[in-house]
This record gives C-alpha cells, sequence and structure tokens, in this order.
C-alpha cells in the first residue's frame, strides 16, 4: 500500500477528513521552503503538495505564479525539488509528499529518469497540471514502475461521461477542480460543491480532494464536509509572501507565520467528524 | 517603359478549398495532424482537465463545420467581400532587377482588411464561435496584428472582445492598441515575465479557463492545443491555393522557392501547407534571429530550441537545461515568442521545410529595400522573409522563382523603424 493508501486508510478508520498544504519549492529560498516543509506535519498537514516551479504556470493564478518566480529565483531547478523531499524524509517516513507541476520541466529531465528519481527522494505521487489523461501515456509507464500515483484532476466542466477516461489510470486520490478557473480566485459555494460530489463518487472509489479557492478555515471544513480532503495553497503562500522584506528575502516571521494559520487550517479540517461509511 | 502584361498583378476568383485539397492521400505530407493532433512527436493537447472538455467540442464542432458547405459558402462570402481576398501575387521588378537573379513574386496579405493575414484565420474561427453560440472573444496578440483582426471583426459581429497584450508590446506597438480600443476590444496589458507574447497568451488562457461558460479563445497562429493548429492552419492555406493558381497563371509552373516569416508561424503554414507534396519546391521559412542565433537574444526555436511542452502543444521552445521557458528576443513583436506551432517542428524534423534566421539588423534593411525598390513597406516581421529572399536570390538563375510571402504591412512599425534609424517622430 502506498503512503498516500494509507495515510487516507487511516484517516478514514479516525473518521477525519485531510488538510493537504501547498509549499512552493524554494519560496524564496531553499531553506526556507524546507524549514516550513518540515513543520506542516506537526502544524496539522496529513498530506503535501510540493509545487515545482515552472516560468509558464498557465493554470495558475497569480499568487502561485509570484511564488513560481520567487522559487525559480531562489534557485529551484527540479534537482532541488528532489533534494528537498530527500531532506523531509529523513526526518518523516509517514506524510504523503505529492509534487505538483507542469510537464516541461518533467520532460526536461525526462520522464523516466524523474519517476527512479523522485521514488528515491520519496515522492509518493505526482500532479501534472497540463497533463490531461490524452497525454498521460508520457508518465504512465515510468510512474507505475516506480510506484508513484497518478493524482487526476477533475474540474466543473468534465461531463459525466467523460469520468472514466479521467478515472483510468488515476490512484493515490482525485484532486476536484472546485470551480472554473486558476488557482486563488473564486470559492466554490457549498450548494456547488453538493452537486458535483455524488457524482464523483458515482464513478471512482478513490478519495477526493477539493482545491481552488479553499482560504478559510470555515471554507476548508465545508471542502472536507463534502469531500474527503481539502487543499490549501494560494492563501499559505499570501501569508508567507506578506512577511517577506522588501527584497523578496525571508524573515524571521515568515517560517511562523505559514504554520501558524496552518494550525488554524488543520484545527478547523480536524473538528469535522466523519461518520464511517 | 510599357510593363509587360505578365508583370500585372494577378487576379482570380476566390480560391475554392475542394475535397482533394483538404482529404491528402495516405502518403501525404499533408494529412497530419492525427486523430491526437500530433504531427510526429509534435503537437497534442497539454491542457488543464478544465479546458480538456472544451477543446473536444471545438474539434467536433470544427469537423461539422467543415463537413457543412453553408459554413464554407458563409466563410468564402466574408473572405471576398470584407477581407477583401483573392490577394494580388505582385511580381517585384524593380528587386528583382536590383538583386539579380531570381525572379521574385510578393503575395500581397499586406492588402487584406485589417493590414495582414490574421484576418483569413480570424474570419473562420469567428464563425465557428458564433456557430458555437459563443458571445465573447478573448485573443492573445504580439504586435497587435491578430488582436487588431479579432477585434475587428468583434465590431463586425457585435460580441465583446478582449484582447491580452504583453506591456512591453503595448508600448511598441501604439497605433494597433489604440485601433484595437477604437473597435471596441479591452485591450489588457500583461506585465507578467518580459511582457511579451509568451506572457499574453499565458494569461489568455487564464481568462478563457475562468470564463469557459460563454468565451472563445480565439488563438491567432497555428500553435496551441489541436485543433488549433490545424484550424488555423486550414484557414490560413487560403493563401498557398491562391499562391498556386497565380503562379500557374503567371509562369506556367510552381516557384523554386516559398519564404515567409515564422513567428507561431501561421503565415508560413498557409502558404507552405498546398505546396507541401509538391517537392520541387523548397520551403523557407525565416525564424527572427534578433541580435545573432548565437547570441542568446533570438527568437529562433527551431534552430536554437529543443522540443519542450508549453501553451498546450510539443514544439521547438527556447528554454534552458532545467525546461523553463527562457525569454524570445526580437525588434518584431510578433515574432518576438519562444515557441513555434508543431507542424513547422515536424516539417524541420523530417527535412521538408528548412527554417533559417534574419537579424534584426537585415530585417531592418529589408524594409528598407522593400520599400524603396517596390513601393510596399512591409511589417518588420513580412521584412524577415524579405531579407532572406534577398540573401539567396542573387545566386539563383534568373529562370528560377522566389515567392515571397507579405504577410503584413508595415504602418504599425514606423515608430520602431524610425527609433532604429535615429529620426526623432
Amino acid at each position: 500500500m502506498s503512503r498516500i493508501a494509507r495515510r487516507f486508510a487511516t484517516l478514514r478508520t479516525q473518521g477525519r477528513g485531510a488538510l493537504i498544504p501547498y509549499v512552493e519549492a524554494c519560496d524564496p529560498d531553499y531553506d526556507t521552503s524546507l524549514a516550513i516543509l518540515r513543520g506542516m506535519p506537526a502544524a496539522g498537514a496529513d498530506l503535501i503538495e510540493v509545487g515545482v516551479p515552472f516560468s509558464d504556470p498557465s493554470a495558475d493564478g497569480p499568487t502561485i505564479q509570484k511564488a513560481a518566480l520567487r522559487g525559480l529565483k531562489g534557485g529551484s531547478t527540479m534537482k532541488r525539488v528532489l533534494e528537498m523531499v530527500s531532506a523531509f524524509r529523513k526526518g518523516d517516513d509517514e506524510t504523503p509528499i505529492i509534487l505538483m507541476g507542469y510537464t516541461n520541466p518533467i520532460e526536461a529531465y525526462g520522464p523516466e529518469r524523474f519517476c527512479v528519481d523522485a521514488r528515491k527522494a520519496g515522492v509518493d505521487g505526482l500532479i501534472v497540471v497540463d497533463m490531461p489523461p490524452e497525454e498521460a501515456d508520457l508518465l504512465a509507464g515510468p510512474a507505475a514502475a516506480a510506484g508513484l500515483d497518478i493524482i487526476r484532476l477533475v474540474a466543473p466542466t468534465t461531463p459525466d461521461d467523460r469520468l472514466p477516461v479521467v478515472f483510468n489510470g488515476a490512484s493515490g486520490f482525485v484532486y476536484y477542480v472546485s470551480i472554473t478557473g486558476v488557482t486563488g480566485t473564486r470559492t466554490a459555494s457549498t450548494d456547488e460543491l453538493a452537486q458535483a460530489l455524488p457524482r464523483l463518487r458515482h464513478a471512482t472509489d478513490l478519495p477526493i480532494a477539493i482545491g481552488f479557492g479553499i482560504r478559510t478555515p470555515e471554507l476548508a471544513a465545508n471542502a472536507v464536509r463534502a469531500a474527503d480532503a481539502a487543499v490549501v495553497a494560494s492563501a499559505l503562500l499570501n501569508t508567507l509572501a506578506g512577511t517577506l522584506d522588501a527584497d523578496g528575502k525571508a524573515t524571521a516571521r515568515t517560517v511562523p507565520a505559514v504554520l501558524d494559520q496552518l494550525r488554524g487550517l488543520a484545527d478547523a479540517v480536524h473538528a469535522v467528524s466523519k461518520t464511517v461509511s | 517603359m510599357m510593363i509587360p502584361l505578365s508583370h500585372a498583378p494577378i487576379s482570380c476568383g476566390v480560391a475554392k478549398l475542394s475535397a482533394t485539397d483538404t482529404q491528402a492521400g495516405a502518403n501525404s505530407l499533408r494529412s497530419g495532424p492525427d486523430g491526437r493532433g500530433r504531427f510526429g512527436i509534435f503537437g497534442g493537447r497539454f491542457v488543464a482537465e478544465t479546458l480538456m472538455p472544451l477543446l473536444l467540442e471545438l474539434d467536433g464542432a470544427y469537423k461539422a463545420a467543415q463537413a457543412d458547405p453553408e459554413f464554407r459558402r458563409e466563410l468564402d462570402y466574408y473572405l471576398k467581400d470584407y477581407v477583401g481576398r483573392p490577394s494580388p501575387l505582385w511580381f517585384a521588378r524593380r528587386m528583382t532587377e536590383q538583386l539579380g537573379g531570381a525572379k521574385i513574386y510578393m503575395k500581397r496579405e499586406e492588402l487584406n482588411h485589417t493590414g495582414s493575414h490574421k484576418l483569413n484565420n480570424v474570419m473562420g474561427q469567428i464563425l465557428l464561435a458564433r456557430r458555437m453560440g459563443r458571445t465573447r472573444i478573448v485573443a492573445e496578440t504580439g504586435a497587435g496584428q491578430h488582436g487588431v483582426a479579432t477585434a475587428t471583426v468583434c465590431a463586425l459581429f457585435g460580441m465583446k472582445c478582449a484582447i491580452y497584450m504583453g506591456a512591453t508590446d503595448v508600448e511598441r506597438q501604439k497605433p494597433n492598441v489604440f485601433r484595437m480600443r477604437l473597435l471596441g476590444a479591452e485591450v489588457v496589458p500583461v506585465t507578467a515575465g518580459a511582457g511579451t507574447l509568451k506572457d499574453a497568451m499565458n494569461e489568455a488562457m487564464r481568462d478563457w479557463v475562468t470564463n469557459v461558460h460563454d468565451t472563445y479563445f480565439l488563438v491567432g497562429t497555428v500553435a496551441g492545443p489541436h485543433p488549433y493548429p490545424q484550424m488555423v492552419r486550414d484557414f490560413q492555406s487560403i493563401i498557398g491555393v491562391e499562391t498556386r493558381e497565380q503562379i500557374m497563371a503567371a509562369e506556367g509552373r510552381l516557384p523554386d522557392a516559398i519564404v515567409a516569416a515564422i513567428g507561431g508561424g501561421s503565415n508560413a503554414m498557409g502558404i507552405f501547407h498546398p505546396f507541401l507534396d509538391d517537392p520541387e519546391v523548397k520551403l523557407i521559412g525565416v525564424e527572427a534571429a534578433g541580435c545573432g542565433l548565437d547570441s542568446g537574444r533570438t527568437a529562433a526555436s527551431i534552430e536554437r530550441g529543443k522540443p519542450g511542452v508549453l501553451h498546450g502543444n510539443r514544439t521547438y521552445l527556447l528554454q534552458d537545461a532545467d525546461g523553463q521557458i527562457t525569454e524570445a528576443h526580437s525588434i518584431s513583436a510578433g515574432l518576438d515568442y519562444p515557441g513555434v506551432g508543431p507542424e513547422h517542428s515536424w516539417l524541420s524534423d523530417i527535412g521538408r521545410a528548412e527554417y533559417v534566421g534574419a537579424t534584426d539588423q537585415e530585417a531592418l534593411d529589408a524594409f528598407q529595400l522593400c520599400t524603396r525598390t517596390e513601393g510596399i513597406i512591409p511589417a518588420l516581421e513580412s521584412a524577415h522573409a524579405v531579407a532572406y529572399a534577398a540573401k539567396i536570390a542573387p545566386d539563383m538563375g534568373k529562370d528560377q522563382i522566389i515567392v515571397i510571402n507579405i504577410s503584413g504591412r508595415g504602418d504599425k512599425d514606423i515608430f520602431t523603424v524610425a527609433e532604429h534609424l535615429g529620426v526623432k517622430l
């Protein structure tokens, strides 16, 4: 059983939903992002998404765009991202790590070598934003061989008859992009989620995470009431950005501010009691 | 001196794309892309899931339109009476004499309404968007030619229009920005990155993903996710179809070489495509070498890039070893893009078309050569094609023929050119 499957199984027996925070690699520098990553499990992260900076994140809103640029300026390369995960794994062998990024840096690294090295570093799953099922064969073989989960995105625009196509080859969990839009903008309403989730549940047994636009503890709690996990990215990145000095460098407040916010989100998510079905 | 009749611009009716033109045989180089939208390893549909159902819908709607004679009739009507097609094929007598080699013909796409080839594609796509019931159009633009063409048809059909344009380009293409605003479009300056075409493309995609319910993304070049490269090429191939008829009427044979500028590559793909199965016709795409192919300040994606994935397709890209896209540079805003259409990448790999570079300086020189010898002020984009044609023509025989695609007119560029010539306007 993969770390991801194990974690969701444990959460289910505990009757809890999961909080999945996001940290952009090397934002604004390697040490700061590693300190945030290391502090996340104790602050309540159940799984963690590590963003792989890309120069042209065309599906992301301004917050993640800026974080990606800070990450690149902070020295991020694919090699460096994997080093960061390795460093994290020395102190934590349980919390699943999912890399989130775009196709080109993976293609440039070499898909097979990437999957082998990512697994070796302790990565558990991959979300490749611009790789729909139609293009998934680039990674499917190497990821399966390395034992990495491929987390598929589903959107409000995905029609029911396409769901089997999307879930074919999916593993770990399913990421529901709850709005039509870019990250960190609008928030899906409770009604919208209530409508969307049954049609996903009908098509997959995998746990479902909801992302895009989840900013507050209340919204995170709403998301895990409807689904199995809430992903929070832009809200944490905004907090991080607000602590940087005039030159964009980390300050003493950077790591604690992000982790404090994470604690608040985690408390709200973990207060939701999910009946074991 | 009397100009011989055969040197007069050739005019004929709007060329029709017959079934045989669009349905090439199995061994034809014109049969691509495959079912996945691939040209060899290039192309594809690398987009977020939110957009994927829309691309599938678009593909279906485009196929249905292609099969509907009414769509073709409607497009032909607008191409003839609104765009002003066919565009002439002009024998450039003075330039030919001055260069002293091959006969040079110019395909006069700058004479289309809005001043470039862009309207050919825009007209096709706006009719498709209307058939699909969309009411709002978003587009990206570099030099502003595609933005102006898009704003024009939105005015014509009373549709809402948002044009994303890099802030750097907004600054260097002021006349086009004002034209778009006059036409009723909202021009959104994009400050991300270097503020050029690549960044405008990212922002247009973000708008589309946010407003999928009513918005049509009107891509201006033969790039982006399938079916855009195919669709834009099909709409632009009217250029090559006409050129073929016109050169046959004028010379009784096909040209030895066709030269076209390449940014994303839509004018080049449009004039190349009907000639892909004629190996005797050399197809030459001229990329913007910027300050020189090896200067590090270039937009020559095929010559200096590596295959990679950006903006929905796999193609040659300017990128670093880590797969981060690098900034392109060209004097011409329309060529200032770190990628190229996937079909060009494929044509380069299989050797059917040749891709070369012309520098900023060579384009400036050719801009003046064309203006002074033919009385035609070409767009700086098209000047790259003129530059390369001027380079090879003297070494070719007087019985040989080159066709240059003059993809746009240069009025928009006079400020840029004046600045480089040290003239204050």
